[in-house]
C-alpha cells in the first residue's frame, strides 16, 4: 500500500513537473505546478506531515499559484511570447547536462545505505506538536517571518502603483 | 518498502527538473515557477528526515520556507506586472540594462 501510493503521488509529481517546465503556455505551467503541489501534499501527509501536507495545499496551491494564474491573466500574454528561447541548442543542452550533474551527487548522497524510518509518537506532526514548537522554541524566526510578510505586502504594492509621488 | 533513500531520489529529481526549468526557459513567470518547484523538493527533503529522526524542528522550517516562497512570489510577480508595463516583456534574456 505504501508502495502504491510512493509511486502514483511520485510519479504524479514528477510527470507534473515535467509539464511545467515543457508546456509552451504559461497558464499550463501554471495548472501542471498545482498538480505537483497536491501530490507532494499527499507524501506529506503519508509521512506523517499533516499540518504541512495541509499548509501546502492552502499555501502553495491554494494562495501562490493563485497569485500566479492571476498575473497570467493580467499579462494576457500573445501566445508563445518568451516560450522560445533564442539561445543555441547547444547552450540548453549544455544546461541540461549541468543540471544532470547536479543530480548523481543528490542520490548518492545515502552513502549506499538504505535509510528506515523509525516509528514517532502518536501526534507527531499534528498541528498542536508542531504548533507548541513554533510558539515557544522558534518564536522569534516566526515574528520575524511575519515581519517579512508586512515587508513583501507593502513592496508588492509599491511596485505595482502606477503613480508614485 | 519505501526509504528515506527513495524521497531523496524522487526529492532529487524534482530539484534537477526545476534547475533545468530555469536554465532553459525564457519567460520570468515559468523562471519562477521553476524555483517554486525547487523549494518544494527541499520542503521534500526536511519532512522526510523529519520524519526520519522523529524531531518535528523539520516541519517548521518547512513553514518557514512557505512564508518565504509566498514573499517571493508576491514581489516577484509585482516585479514582473512593472516590467511588463515599462517593456511590455516577459522575456528575460531581453532584461539586460545591468548587463556589463
Amino acid at each position: 500500500m505504501e508502495i502504491l501510493m510512493f509511486n502514483l503521488f511520485g510519479g504524479l509529481a514528477v510527470a507534473f513537473a515535467l509539464g511545467t517546465i515543457i508546456s509552451k503556455r504559461p497558464v499550463n505551467s501554471a495548472i501542471s505546478l498545482i498538480g505537483t503541489m497536491f501530490c507532494l501534499a499527499g507524501l506529506f501527509a503519508m509521512q506523517d506531515a499533516h499540518l504541512i501536507a495541509t499548509l501546502q495545499i492552502l499555501v502553495y496551491a491554494g494562495a501562490i499559484m493563485v497569485l500566479f494564474l492571476f498575473v497570467i491573466m493580467l499579462l494576457n500574454l500573445r501566445e508563445k511570447v518568451g516560450a522560445e528561447s533564442r539561445r543555441q541548442p547547444f547552450w540548453q543542452l549544455l544546461a541540461v547536462v549541468v543540471a544532470g550533474a547536479l543530480f548523481a551527487p543528490l542520490v548518492a548522497f545515502g552513502g549506499g545505505k538504505w535509510l528506515g524510518f523509525k516509528n514517532v509518537a502518536p501526534d507527531f506532526g499534528s498541528t498542536a506538536a508542531v504548533g507548541r514548537l513554533l510558539y515557544t522554541s522558534y518564536i522569534l524566526p516566526f515574528e520575524i517571518a511575519s515581519v517579512l510578510l508586512l515587508a513583501a505586502l507593502v513592496g508588492a504594492v509599491i511596485l505595482t502603483k502606477t503613480k508614485l509621488r | 518498502m519505501i526509504t528515506v533513500n527513495h524521497y531523496m531520489a524522487l526529492s532529487a529529481i524534482l530539484f534537477v527538473i526545476g534547475v533545468v526549468g530555469v536554465l532553459t526557459r525564457r519567460n520570468i513567470l515559468i523562471v519562477m515557477m521553476s524555483i517554486e518547484l525547487m523549494l518544494n523538493a527541499a520542503n521534500l527533503l526536511f519532512v522526510t528526515f523529519a520524519r526520519q529522526t522523529g524531531d518535528m524542528t523539520g516541519h517548521v522550517f518547512v513553514f518557514m520556507v512557505m512564508a518565504v516562497a509566498a514573499a517571493e512570489a508576491a514581489v516577484g510577480l509585482a516585479i514582473t506586472l512593472a516590467l511588463f508595463k515599462n517593456r511590455e516583456t516577459v522575456d528575460i534574456d531581453e532584461v539586460n540594462l545591468l548587463k556589463g
